[in-house]
């Protein structure tokens, strides 16, 4: 199975723990422009995103907060409910309209508590949109685009 | 083909971004032979030099044009050229894209920066033969949205998909922000039967096409436009060699089954 479906929970699941968690789901509805968590609150739910567009927002004093990454549609809206101190480390808010499931992060925690089977594929698969976002702020941080000359003074055709 | 610059007339000059322009040239009386999508011309600024600069447009009127960022002492020449001026081009040179190729699939396109421009006439010649392809998907990656080129253009694209993302956005920016991969979740493409088609830099090219492999692109389908030091651009010299290739002759435009190891050793 290749990792962009991997990274969506309808596919990284096994069928029967994917069904359990799709039974607490709800469905869930935003307008555009509406704070979906904010950095610093309890993390006590998460969301897939079924259509439209959602921003991670940091907080940087004074300044109107950066968008940091955008996700749609399939993509996990949250990580920071399954690990402690349980609190976001970002601010999500909607760009577009945006239609979600929404999961209640305490029930998903007690059921993996309790079900070691489920809690190590809920764990496997968070981990595995965290590898992948890791690695995309890693390829920010080289600058996926920057120039890099292999000669002192390139004069090619500045494909960058 | 011809070794000596022929001289062609700047007919109009378009900024793109701050140090980014695109030049239509009509030749001033011999045309060049007829360029194919992903092919590069040596591209003359009379008093400073050559480079070599992929086609961004080819037109049957035998009028041409080439995206230029100013990086150095000819590219600036170029971007400083005005219309009236005249410029000499040889070619055309090198390999071309082969969208042919992609008779019947999807068509994945993935440009970064200033690699939308040569990948430019494959999407309009895509789009132009909608019964000819599947799906076709255009993903644009830039690091700021002062450096997306051609926004008049795609936003226009009846494209099965067109996905724009930017690293670093401004308080202006309300799309997407993140590596281009990232687009790959949202376009619409059938792995196995699809097409891809990077440029950009090469950073970016490698991760595209690491990426495209993992989701399920045969290596042979994903076709990437690279640059090397290019001089004669005729195979002679040498200055564009990667390992077994030299890229002027057999590139820009390689499959990533060919170049994918060589783009792992470190010497090359």
């Amino acid at each position: 199975m290749n990792p962009s479906i991997t990274l969506r929970m309808n596919h990284a699941l096994p069928a029967e723990h994917r069904e359990r968690l799709v039974r607490i789901a709800r469905e869930i509805r935003f307008p555009q422009d509406a704070r979906i968590f904010e950095e610093g609150g309890r993390a006590d739910r998460f969301w897939i995103v079924r259509n439209g567009t959602v921003a991670l927002e940091m907080y940087v004093p004074g300044f109107r907060p950066p968008v940091v990454e955008t996700l749609g549609v399939g993509d996990l809206v949250g990580w920071s409910w399954l690990f402690e101190p349980f609190v976001w480390q970002l601010s999500a808010r909607t760009m577009t309209p945006v239609q979600a499931y929404e999961f209640d992060a305490v029930a998903v925690r007690l059921m993996c508590e309790h079900e070691p089977d489920f809690g190590r594929a809920v764990g496997h698969w968070v981990g595995r949109v965290l590898a992948h976002r890791l690695n995309a702020s890693r390829a920010r941080l080289v600058d996926l685009y920057g120039t890099y000359d292999r000669n002192d003074k390139s004069d090619r055709s500045g494909r960058s | 083909m011809t070794a000596v610059p022929v001289p062609h007339r700047v007919v109009s000059r378009s900024p793109e971004t701050s140090d980014t322009v695109t030049l239509r040239l009509e030749p001033v009386c011999e045309a060049l032979r007829d360029f194919v999508p992903g092919q590069f011309a040596m591209v003359h600024c009379f008093g400073r030099g050559e480079i070599p600069v992929s086609m961004s447009s080819i037109q049957a009127t035998g009028g041409l044009a080439h995206t230029v960022r100013a990086v150095g002492a000819v590219s600036e020449g170029l971007c400083a050229a005005r219309v009236g001026d005249v410029i000499g081009l040889r070619g055309p040179y090198g390999t071309g894209w082969e969208l042919e190729r992609a008779y019947g699939r999807d068509v994945l396109v993935v440009a970064g920066g200033i690699g939308l421009a040569p990948l430019r006439p494959l999407v309009l010649r895509a789009l132009a033969e909608p019964e000819s392809y599947g799906r076709v998907n255009v993903l644009i990656g830039a690091r700021t949205p002062d450096d997306l080129i051609g926004r008049k253009e795609w936003e226009f694209w009846r494209s099965a998909y067109t996905g724009v993302t930017v690293d670093r956005p401004d308080v202006h920016w309300h799309g997407d922000v993140g590596v281009v991969t990232q687009l790959l979740g949202r376009a619409r493409f059938d792995p196995a039967g699809t097409w891809a088609f990077v440029c950009g830099p090469e950073p970016m090219i490698r991760a595209t096409a690491r990426e495209l492999h993992h989701r399920g692109v045969p290596r042979a389908r994903i076709r990437v436009s690279l640059e090397r030091n290019m001089r004669c651009a005729t195979g002679h010299c040498g200055h564009c060699q990667l390992g077994p290739l030299l890229l002027c002759r057999d590139g820009p435009v390689v499959g990533w089954d060919q170049v994918e190891s060589l783009l792992s050793v470190r010497e090359l």
